[in-house]
This record gives C-alpha cells, sequence and structure tokens, in this order.
C-alpha cells in the first residue's frame, strides 16, 4: 500500500504541474502556440488517469491555459469531478476553474447541483465557502431555483463568514429566479441589523441593488436605512446607502427635503472623497427632483459648487475629472451657481489630460453668455491652434460651432464676428467637419439678411483663395466650405463688389479637382454670377465688359462640360448652350439682362421644421377618398388604421415656380403687414426693448428689425480678435449712453416705456453689434398660428428661442407645396390653434363692445397716444403640464364684459398636479404693473403657493406688461379628484400706469377645468386594449350623435384633438380609441357612424369621469 | 462591478473575473479592447473613461494594470478604493507582491480576490478578516503533499544546475 502511494508520487513528479507550465511558456516565446498543444495533449492524458491529485493538477492548468484565451470547455466534466472531492485542496481548483470556465451554456452544470448542495451543507465552512464564491459566478437559473431554500438557511447560520457570503449571492440568485425575492425578502431584511458588520454591509449590499432598479418597493425601507445611515460610520456602507436614497427621492420628495440635511453634514464632516462625492451625487440628484415648486436650496446648492471646486483645484487628476463630471450635472438645472466658476473651468482647458479638456467643453456650452461668448470662443481658438491630435482638434472645431449655434444664435451678439470665427476655422488641417462649417455659413448667410454684404465679400476672398484649401489632396474635408462659399457668393451676388473677378475665381482649371458636388454647385452659381455681370451692365450698349463675360464661360466651361460627374456635366452642358445664346444675342444688341436675372428670381427663405405639419387642408379636399378605387380587396386590407392620421399625398414633383413678379410680391407683402397690424396675436416689438422678437406667425413670414443707434462699421477683412476689442469698446459706450439717457429721462419723465428695461446692467442689456434681422423660417400660407409659447417679451432669450433646432431645406414659394402636401390632423402642440379661429370671432364681437366702455375709462390716455384704439385687456390662458405630450381645449369665460379666453393645455406628468401656464396679452395702451393672480381655491383643487404663504394670499406675477405685449405665467395647482369638471373662480389685480394718473383695476375669471383636461393622450396597442376591455373592470356607457355632417376621419381627429384620445384601430366606419387620465384610469371608445349617426359606446374604469368626458364630447360636437 | 481584469504592461492578461455572464467570444472581444485603450492612455491622465454604457476605472501599479467596469451610477472612488485594497491583500500575502507573484501562484490570487469580492460586490472591509480567512483555507490544504513535492522540486532544480 505504501509502496504504491510512492509509486504515484512518483510518477507525479514527472508531471508538470502549473509552475512548471508557467515557466515552459515562458521559455518558449518562440513557438507557444505550438509548446502549450503538447502540453494540452499531457494534460488530456493526466484527466484519463484516476488520480484525483492528477485531475486536479492538470485542471489547474487548463485554468490558466483559458485566461490566455484557449479553448477548455472540452474538459468540463473533469472540472465537476475535481469538484466533486471530497479533499478542501482539490474543491477549491475544481470550484476556481468552473468560476472561471462555465457559464449558462455549460450543459454539465445541471449535474453538479447535488455536489453543490451537499458542499453547501458541509459542516466545514471553508467547503461552504468555496461553494457559495463559485456559485456567484456560474449561477443559472436551474441552480438558482433548486438552491435557493438552501442558501436561505445559510443566510440565517452560525458563523458570520457564510451569512455574509449567503446574503451577497442571493442578489446574484434573485436575478436567475426572481420567484425567489418575496420569500427571502423578510430575512433580507432581518440581516440589515445583523450584529456582525459585515453581514449588515453585505445585506445593505443586496438590497441597495435591488432598489435601484425598481426604487418603489423600497420606499418602505426609508427609515430603517435612514437610521443606518445616522448611526454608521463604515464609509463603504454609507456610500450605498446614500446611493440608495438618490434612488428613492424621485419617487417620495419629502425624503429629500429630509436628507438634506444629514448630507449636508456628512459634506461638511467626511474627509473620504468618495463618500464627499457620493453625497454631493446625491444631493444633487435631490435637488434636481426637487427643484419644481419647492423653496429653494441654494445653500445647498451652493456647498456643492463649493466643495466641487475643491476637487476641481486638487492636483489629482482623478478628482479633477469627477468635479468636472459633477458640474455638468448641476449645470443644467442650476446654471447660475456653475457660471460663477468659468474661469476654473476655463483653466481646465489647459490641462495636459484631454478627457479633463473634453469634460471642461462640455461644461462650457452651457455656461455661455452674450456676455462671454466671443472671450469664450477666443479661448477655444487658441486652443484649436495648439492642440495636438486631430481628434481632440475637432472635438474643439465642433464644440465652437455648438456653442456659438446653440439656441438660434442665441448668444451672438455680432455675426460679422462669427462669419469671422468660421473663415479662420477653415485653415484647419485635416479636419473632418468642412461640411459643418459649410452648413454654418449657409445658415448665417441665408438667416441673418444683414449680414449678407460681409458673409459675401468673406466667401469670395475664399473662394479667391481656395488654392490654399485644396493645395493639399489630405485635406479635402475642408474643401467642402467652397460649396458654401461658391453658393452664398451665388445667391447673394447683388452684394459682390467685383462679380467678374469672383466668377473668374470660380472657372479656374484648378476647380476640376474638387470633388463632383462643389463642381456642380460651382457651375451653377457661375451662372448665377453671370446673371448679376449682366444685370450690372445692363442698359450700356455694346458693353464690352458684359460681352468678355460671356467669353469668360463660353471658353471655361467646356472643361466642366468633360466632368465624369454627371450633375457637373449636365449642369455645365445647360448652361454653356445657355451663354452661346445670349453672346449670340448680345451681339444683336437684344437686351439680355431681364431676361437672365429672371432664371434665378424669387427669394430663398428657410423653412420651419413644422411648417410641413402647418399647412391646413384645403377646403373640399378628402384625404381618404380613393383617387384609383383599390385594384383588389386584400390590399385595403393591409391599411392599418393608424394610417388614419399619418397619410399623406405622395409628393408631386413640380417644377420651380419662378415668375413671382415684383409687383405681386409687393403687394403680398403689404397685404401681410396689414393682417399683422390686425392679428392681436401678433406680438409687435416692443418699444422698450432692442431683441428681435419672433412673432408666431399667422400669414406671414415676420421680419422684426432691430433698431439699434449704434452701426458699427469694420472696413476691409478684420479677424474675429478684433471683434473682441471693438465689442468690449461698443458695450461701455452703449452703457454710458444708456445712463445719460436714463438721467435724462428722470428730469424729463417722459419715456415711460423705457422703464421695462432701465435695470443695472444685465446680459439681457447687451444689443447686437448691428442691425440684424433674424429671418425667421417660412410658414406655410394660412399656417395655423405658431405654436411657440408666448415668451417673456422682456426676455429677449427666450423671444428668440424659436423652436427651430433643426432647419429643413430651404425652399423657395413655399406655397406650392402646401397644396400638396396635406398635414397629419393628429395632435401636436398647437397651443393656440384650436380655439384662435372661434376665440378671435368672440373677441372682436365683444372686443368692440368694451372697446366703448374702456375708451370711457382710459379717455384721458388718449390725448397722449391717439394713434392707438383703447382696447381692454385680454388674456389668454393655458392649462398644461410638463412633459410635452400636448392636449389642448378651450374654453372662453365671459365675465362682466370682460373677455377671457383660455387654452387649457394638458400635460399631466404628477398624478395630481397641474401647471396652469396663463398668458397675460396688455390690449390696453397702458403699462400694467404690480400684476397679482389669485384663485379661490376649492377642497379639490388648490393653487400652490409657495411655502409660508396663507391660503388666500395671491400670487405675485413676475412680470410688467407694457402695452401690446404679452406674457406667460405658471401656477401649479394640486388636484385631488379628477372625476368631475371644475371651475375655479379668479382674480387679477393690477395697476394701470399712464402718464399722469396710475389706477388700480381687477378681473375676474374663471378657471375650467374639464375632464377632457385630464385625460393624456397615451397610444395603445390593439392586443392591450383588447385584454384591457377583456378584463371586466370596466363599466360602460354609450353616446349617440344626430346630425353630424362631417367625414368619419375628421370626427376622429376632432375627439382626438380636443378629447386627448388616440385611435387603436380604424376598420371603414368604425373606430377604437383610447386614452388615458392623469391618475391612470382608462378610457376606452368605440365610435361607429353611418348616414349622420354616431354612436359612441364608451367604457372606463370611472362611471363618473367617462360620463362628463361623454358630455364634453358631445358638446364638442354640438358646437359645429 | 461587472468584472475586473489585471493586465501588464505589454498587453498580457494575468487575471480575470467576469461578474456577468458573457461568452467567451465576448469576454474576448472586450479584453482585447479594453487593454488597448487603457495602454493607450498617456501616464498622467485620469483613472477614469467612459466605454460603451459603463465607466471603466483602472490603475497601474508597477508593470500591472488593475482595471474594472462599473455601471453608470457607480461610485468612481470607491472602485480606486478596492481596486487598492485588493493590491494590499495580495501585498500581505504575497510579501511585497510583484507581478511574477501573481502568474505563478494566480490561483492564489484568485482565492483572495473571492474571500475579498463575491458577485462583484465589496464582502468584507476588513484586510484582517479577508487575510485570516484565506490563510485557514491555506492551512486545510494537504501539508503533506506540499511538503513532499517541495523537497523534490528542489533537487530537480539542483539537478537542472549542474547538469
Amino acid at each position: 500500500m505504501a509502496l504504491k502511494i510512492v509509486k504515484g508520487s512518483i510518477d507525479r513528479m514527472f508531471d508538470k504541474n502549473l509552475q512548471d507550465l508557467v515557466r515552459g511558456i515562458r521559455n518558449h516565446k518562440d513557438d507557444e502556440a505550438k509548446y502549450i498543444s503538447t502540453c494540452i495533449d499531457e494534460i488530456k492524458q493526466e484527466l484519463k488517469q484516476d488520480n484525483i491529485a492528477v485531475k486536479a493538477n492538470a485542471v489547474c492548468k487548463l485554468t490558466y491555459l483559458q485566461m490566455l484565451g484557449y479553448d477548455v470547455s472540452w474538459a468540463a466534466f473533469n472540472i465537476v469531478e475535481v469538484m466533486s472531492s471530497s479533499k478542501f485542496t482539490y474543491k477549491r481548483i475544481g470550484y476556481l476553474a468552473a468560476s472561471q470556465c462555465f457559464h449558462e451554456g455549460t450543459d454539465v452544470i445541471m449535474l453538479t447541483t447535488n455536489q453543490i448542495r451537499k458542499d453547501l451543507s458541509s459542516p466545514n465552512q471553508y467547503d461552504t465557502g468555496v461553494a457559495l464564491t463559485g456559485l456567484s459566478c456560474f449561477v443559472t437559473p436551474d441552480l438558482a431555483r433548486d438552491l435557493a431554500n438552501d442558501i436561505m438557511t445559510l443566510m440565517s447560520h452560525t458563523k458570520p463568514y457564510i451569512r455574509k457570503k449567503a446574503v451577497l449571492i442571493m442578489y446574484k440568485v434573485f436575478l436567475k429566479y426572481p420567484e425567489s425575492l418575496r420569500p427571502a425578502f423578510p430575512r433580507l431584511k432581518e440581516k440589515l441589523e445583523d450584529p456582525d458588520p459585515g453581514v449588515q454591509s453585505a445585506a445593505v449590499n443586496v438590497i441597495c441593488e435591488l432598489a435601484r432598479r425598481n426604487p418603489k418597493n423600497y420606499l418602505s425601507l426609508a427609515p430603517l436605512f435612514f437610521k443606518l445611515m445616522t448611526s454608521s460610520t463604515n464609509n463603504w456602507v454609507l456610500i450605498k446607502i446614500i446611493k440608495l436614497f438618490g434612488a428613492l427621492t424621485p419617487l417620495e420628495p419629502r425624503l429629500g427635503k429630509k436628507l438634506i440635511e444629514p448630507l449636508t453634514n456628512l459634506i461638511h464632516s467626511t474627509s473620504a472623497m468618495s463618500l464627499l462625492y457620493e453625497c454631493v451625487n446625491t444631493v444633487i440628484a435631490v435637488l434636481i427632483s426637487l427643484s419644481s415648486g419647492m423653496p429653494n436650496h441654494s445653500a445647498s446648492i451652493q456647498l456643492c459648487v463649493q466643495k466641487l471646486r475643491i476637487l476641481i483645484e486638487d492636483s489629482d487628476q482623478n478628482l479633477k475629472y469627477l468635479g468636472l463630471l459633477a458640474m455638468s450635472k448641476i449645470l443644467k438645472t442650476h446654471p447660475k451657481s456653475v457660471q460663477s466658476h468659468k474661469d476654473l473651468i476655463l483653466q481646465c482647458l489647459d490641462d495636459k489630460d484631454e478627457s479633463i479638456r473634453l469634460r471642461a467643453l462640455d461644461l462650457l456650452y452651457g455656461m455661455v453668455s452674450k456676455k462671454n461668448l466671443m472671450e469664450i470662443v477666443k479661448k477655444l481658438m487658441l486652443h484649436v491652434d495648439k492642440a495636438e491630435g486631430t481628434t481632440y482638434r475637432d472635438e474643439l472645431l465642433t464644440k465652437i460651432i455648438d456653442i456659438c449655434s446653440q439656441s438660434n444664435f442665441q448668444y451672438i451678439t455680432n455675426f460679422e464676428w462669427y462669419i469671422s470665427i468660421l473663415v479662420e476655422l477653415t485653415r484647419l488641417e485635416g479636419t473632418r467637419h468642412g461640411h459643418l462649417i459649410a452648413s454654418q455659413m449657409l445658415d448665417v448667410a441665408i438667416r441673418v439678411k444683414a449680414i449678407r454684404g460681409f458673409a459675401v465679400a468673406q466667401m469670395a476672398t475664399l473662394l479667391d483663395n481656395a488654392h490654399l484649401l485644396t493645395g493639399n489632396t489630405q485635406r479635402n474635408g475642408i474643401c467642402e466650405v467652397l460649396y458654401a462659399a461658391a453658393w452664398i457668393c451665388g445667391e447673394f451676388s447683388e452684394h459682390l463688389e467685383d462679380p467678374m473677378q469672383t466668377l473668374e475665381a470660380m472657372l479656374r482649371p484648378k476647380v476640376a479637382t474638387l470633388p463632383g458636388h462643389i463642381q456642380a454647385v460651382y457651375v451653377q452659381n457661375a451662372a448665377k454670377l453671370f446673371a448679376t455681370v449682366l444685370r450690372k451692365h445692363d442698359g450700356e450698349t455694346e458693353s464690352q465688359a458684359a460681352q468678355e463675360t460671356s467669353q469668360l464661360l463660353i471658353d471655361r466651361l467646356p472643361l466642366f462640360v468633360q466632368s465624369a460627374n454627371l450633375e457637373v456635366q449636365e449642369r455645365a452642358s445647360c448652361i454653356l448652350q445657355l451663354v452661346k445664346y445670349i453672346q449670340k444675342l448680345q451681339q444683336k444688341n437684344v437686351e439680355v439682362a431681364e431676361e437672365v436675372t429672371a432664371l434665378f428670381a424669387g427669394e430663398l427663405n428657410p423653412v420651419a421644421p413644422k411648417a410641413q405639419k402647418k399647412v391646413p387642408i384645403p377646403e373640399g379636399l378628402d384625404l381618404d377618398a380613393w383617387i384609383n378605387e383599390p385594384p383588389s380587396e386584400s390590399e385595403s386590407e393591409d391599411e392599418k388604421p393608424k394610417a388614419v392620421f399619418a397619410k399623406e399625398e405622395p409628393k408631386h414633383s413640380r417644377s420651380r415656380h419662378t415668375e413671382v413678379d415684383e409687383k405681386e410680391l409687393a403687394r403680398r407683402r403689404e397685404v401681410r403687414k396689414q393682417e399683422q397690424a390686425n392679428n392681436p396675436f401678433y406680438i409687435k416689438a416692443s418699444p422698450s426693448s432692442q431683441k428681435v422678437y419672433d412673432a408666431p406667425g399667422v400669414e406671414h413670414i415676420p421680419v422684426v428689425q432691430i433698431d439699434l443707434s449704434v452701426p458699427l462699421k469694420v472696413p476691409g477683412m478684420p479677424m474675429s480678435d478684433q471683434y473682441l476689442k471693438l465689442e468690449v469698446e461698443r458695450r461701455q459706450k452703449e452703457k454710458a449712453e444708456r445712463k445719460k439717457k436714463e438721467k435724462k429721462k428722470k428730469r424729463e419723465k417722459r419715456g415711460k416705456e423705457r422703464k421695462a428695461d432701465s435695470g443695472p446692467e444685465s446680459e439681457e442689456d447687451i444689443t447686437p453689434a448691428h442691425q440684424v434681422d433674424i429671418v425667421t423660417e417660412e410658414m406655410p400660407e394660412n399656417a395655423l398660428p405658431s405654436d411657440d409659447d408666448d415668451k417673456d417679451p422682456n426676455d429677449p432669450h427666450k423671444a428668440l428661442d424659436i423652436d427651430l433646432d433643426k432647419y429643413v431645406p430651404y425652399c423657395r414659394h413655399l406655397q406650392f407645396i402646401h397644396v400638396l402636401h396635406i398635414i397629419k390632423p393628429t395632435v401636436y402642440w398647437f397651443p393656440f390653434q384650436k380655439s384662435s379661429k372661434h376665440k378671435k370671432k368672440k373677441q372682436k364681437k365683444e372686443k368692440e363692445e368694451k372697446e366703448k366702455k374702456k375708451k370711457k375709462r382710459h379717455h384721458h390716455h388718449h390725448q397722449h397716444h391717439s394713434d392707438a384704439g383703447g382696447e381692454d385687456s385680454v388674456q389668454n390662458g393655458t392649462v398644461e403640464e410638463e412633459e410635452p405630450l400636448p392636449v389642448s381645449q378651450s374654453h372662453s369665460v365671459s365675465l362682466k364684459q370682460e373677455v377671457k379666453v383660455y387654452d387649457i393645455q394638458g400635460n399631466h406628468q404628477d398624478e395630481s398636479k397641474v401647471v396652469v401656464s396663463v398668458i397675460f396679452e396688455n390690449k390696453s395702451d397702458s403699462f400694467l404693473k404690480s400684476m397679482e393672480f389669485n384663485v379661490l381655491d376649492s377642497l379639490n383643487s388648490k393653487l400652490q403657493r409657495p411655502e409660508g404663504a396663507g391660503a388666500h394670499d395671491s400670487l405675485t406675477v413676475p412680470f410688467q406688461l407694457p402695452p401690446g405685449v404679452s406674457n406667460e405665467a405658471r401656477f401649479v395647482f394640486s388636484v385631488q379628484s379628477i372625476i368631475m369638471p371644475q371651475k375655479l373662480k379668479g382674480t387679477l389685480t393690477f395697476i394701470v400706469k399712464s402718464d399722469e394718473s396710475s389706477t388700480h383695476e381687477k378681473l375676474d375669471f374663471k378657471l375650467h377645468f374639464t375632464c377632457t383636461s385630464y385625460l393624456i393622450t397615451t397610444p395603445c396597442y390593439s392586443d392591450a386594449y383588447a385584454k384591457l376591455l377583456e378584463s371586466g373592470d370596466l363599466k360602460g356607457s354609450s353616446l349617440r350623435l344626430e346630425g353630424i355632417n362631417m367625414p368619419f376621419h375628421h370626427l376622429l381627429a376632432r375627439i382626438c384633438f380636443h378629447h386627448h384620445f388616440s385611435v387603436v384601430e380604424r376598420i371603414d366606419s368604425c373606430a377604437s380609441m383610447y386614452s388615458r387620465s392623469i391618475q391612470g384610469h382608462h378610457v376606452c371608445l368605440l365610435v361607429k357612424t353611418s348616414d349622420q349617426t354616431v354612436s359612441i359606446d364608451a367604457k372606463c374604469d370611472e362611471p363618473s369621469l367617462l360620463g362628463n368626458v361623454l358630455d364634453e364630447i358631445k358638446q364638442t360636437f354640438s358646437k359645429c | 462591478m461587472q468584472f475586473m481584469l489585471l493586465f501588464s504592461r505589454q498587453g498580457k492578461l494575468r487575471l480575470q473575473k467576469w461578474y456577468v455572464p458573457l461568452s467567451d467570444k465576448e469576454k474576448k472581444k472586450i479584453t482585447r479592447e479594453l487593454v488597448q485603450t487603457v495602454l493607450a492612455r498617456k501616464p498622467k491622465m485620469c483613472s477614469f473613461l467612459e466605454w460603451r454604457d459603463l465607466k471603466i476605472v483602472y490603475k497601474r501599479y508597477a508593470s500591472l494594470y488593475f482595471c474594472c467596469a462599473i455601471e453608470d451610477q457607480d461610485n468612481e472612488l470607491i472602485t480606486l478604493e478596492i481596486i487598492h485594497r485588493y493590491v494590499e491583500l495580495l501585498d500581505k500575502y504575497f510579501g511585497s507582491v510583484c507581478e511574477l507573484d501573481i502568474i505563478f501562484n494566480f490561483e492564489k490570487a484568485y482565492f483572495i480576490l473571492d474571500e475579498f469580492l463575491l458577485g462583484g460586490e465589496a464582502q468584507e472591509t476588513s484586510k484582517k478578516n479577508v487575510l485570516k480567512a484565506i490563510e485557514q483555507a491555506d492551512l486545510l490544504q494537504e501539508v503533506r503533499r506540499l511538503c513532499f513535492l517541495k523537497a523534490f522540486r528542489g533537487q530537480k532544480h539542483f539537478a537542472e544546475q549542474y547538469s
């Protein structure tokens, strides 16, 4: 026997052990693969032996080879053998190998269940420990199901060593076998108060991980965790708990309030950076979730920002990085607090660590203002010059453009400067972003009319120096800018000083090396320039210059006619023939300039992204009518009901309409102006502000001019840096001037309107450097009034903040497309659209009556403002919620001869909160100030007032209204029950201030919360819908409408729009519709129509809500 | 934590621990990608990077990179702390650890890691407890066999040197 053992040992001596294997691999660097394959052969031999020690050794070596990337899955069964060894040494190796090599697809795992169960209940705690560790890596759903009970028992093991591991592994078990959570949870909760700190911390870990995924279910544990947080001193545990609270607070705002204090204490006291960072992060998260309607926690924010500053200033790169990361989170909600640390963030741009620089760049994006834009961009331009490596430089470039163009160029006060920046950026070598620069150039030149002259001059220079950009083929990314340059020079050629020279530059032979699409633009725009040159020399008989130009084109164009690019070839040959013909005419002394120019007549306007949607459906056009009857039955079945609202007419390709003559254009402009003046919804630029406003265009494209007293002339081609200097000077000068004016005003007590902006110099007071029209995007004729909310007219940022983040293609003569493309009649965000039609009518009528009254009242005003007609104050109220899911409804409430129109826009996120946006419009010619808004609360609906205010206190409207200005204020209401409609009485008090007197006035109004306004348009799939109906929880009701004479899809659209439903399915003249209330009630409709009768069968889990909604639907249709 | 990788400056993997189930192919791909990314970073750069939807926290100790992948809401600094704690444990166990210790005793390095982390979560924050557990488990290993092998290997080496 003894001899046998010795013999076995001697055999083993010649086996390689792990160390030998590693050493061998290191010695065979050249033929590693070969060496390893011989080793694997040896291992295979070893595994065939009975000796468990030999097997374990082989498995250990395999584990190492597995790490090197070799496939060892063939040995899975041997691993199981080694795992089942009774000796701890081998068992340990076996479990290690299993945890490294096994995965869910390994089939032998199912053989291990019993072995693992045996090990789990082993008297030796290390056997159990090893089994638990291994299991944590390869647990499968089957294993989890079979072993969940055993592990649960281990959670109450006598040894903390086992308890701790068992608790931790439970998380993996829950993931694989979710049913185990419910029975295991009480015990898990118990472990939160385990005497052993290790077990406690394990339990905290597991519950935190669980709660992070589904915070809702763990709210009840909050008090327990709160206790743990205030008592624990273990930073590991604290971090987990704080993270858990971060996940819970969005669900329970009260928790957030309670947390702020202990968290700030920790921030003050802790020395552990990881804990500090976690606290700061959670405080930020808490404040973000609290941000609406809560008293401000500026002290906490200040503390966070202050601590983050310390992190950023630290020499440790890691802290710096994290500091910037957390800063960017604060920036989103509290930009002001971050902005004051601009210096620090700019410093970080100099950091040698690229990841830190990129973080700082991200932050800068949110920090720019009108004041500092030029300065920041200047700094960035310096970095562009210094930057090594194109990736970072390209990143800088895109950031510069992002920063400048954000929110519709909101922060740019001087577009000449911006153009210069863009031109400077073209000098970057090897950038990929040529097209980005090009699109910016185009955008600015098209939309900022005043800049065109300057832009064209710059672009002409670019074209002239095109060889600098294209000299190196490697750099062709940048030649995209030539595309923009050529187009701008061509389109706005009337601004060119020397079109002939530019034309010559565009026809150089070198151009033929450019990419095809750029050449095509060159050729096309050469033709435009040609037209300009002809026009210039119009009238001169036998003009030498004109004929020379024709000759130039005839000489140079053949080069392009030979181009391999089809587009270039086609355009070039067309234009060449045209020019030849023109030359012939010229020789006969025929005037041709007029006709040639007509080729390119017409203005190009940007089109708003939503323009297409807003094209109204022409009268008598039935979109659902077949143009051709469908060929077969099967095809019509394919049509899904959702197509009801998505149907669009096929695109008609019609040729560009060119012959709108000047007179017609002038006439239209005149009409438009007239309409503008008469339209109460058009916001006229108030004399008090020098900003550009975008008014909701009704039937026109508003182009608002900014009057500026200090036009700035920059001669020649200045560089962007010079602008910075000029800008500073200009601002100082302006400031001085303004002061002077103010003094004067005080003395003479004149120009009352100016009061609105006579505050201390703020960012808003910085005026654009030169007269800039930002051309707003073109809207279709008869477009429904714009969806832009009326913004605070005193805030130029908002006024400029038109929702046009993305532009759609530019096109001439938009009106032609309108007829052909029809909007989808789905409800989108059109706050005024619905009401405006009937609203206007009513308003007008009632206004006229009122005017008389008001005129008497305001009689004295008219001595000074004889031109303005006295109008009463009309207010538009909007009820809306936070989420941009729109629902709209209109109410008009008349009371005491005063007209108030409400557009109720519902958008409910919170179950019980409704945000009501009220638009105040001053239609009188007096100044309105000190407005106070108050509503008489009902039991059900309450106006939310700031903390500390009494239940009947009124809220101050945070602005004043100069004549003709409207502005929006938001009020939060809490609503308890939504099953009944509600009317709230309210009063607005305000002071009417005229030159000589000021009177206190009062306006009563009613806020009408219909049941419909509590519904949210919620899409629903037909299968879910069917299930809902089958569930039997819903109670039914029905409604019959007679004499409805409208197409079925209009009817549906009307219900969708007015009552916030969505169509689930539509079959012929029958449709199912769905909506949901803010409190989660389901409302289902089945709408059928035959002849002129519409029947609606409705189901809802709340009968009275349903009854009210049906009543409201009935009303909607009785109106028409 | 999703996984932990140890690799050398040459990009050779020294240890890997996965706490999420992934196929071998995927593991290899991730490893290759991460090793490349981390090695490409300059020494003065910060220890964090965003990678796919994860955050990578890495730190270099001598010639070895310790690299962990954590989720978006996890705390980077505590992860660095975990890495550091693990290095300390290795150091205590091997007595000033070097890369070779981990190469030749890679199973020990795993055992230590398993006592410290379980399923990606720190299970024991006390260094003393971890080491105690390891020592006791080691004691259980067959002493006789070890002695026998050690003695014999000594002879073998001796023979190699003089032959």
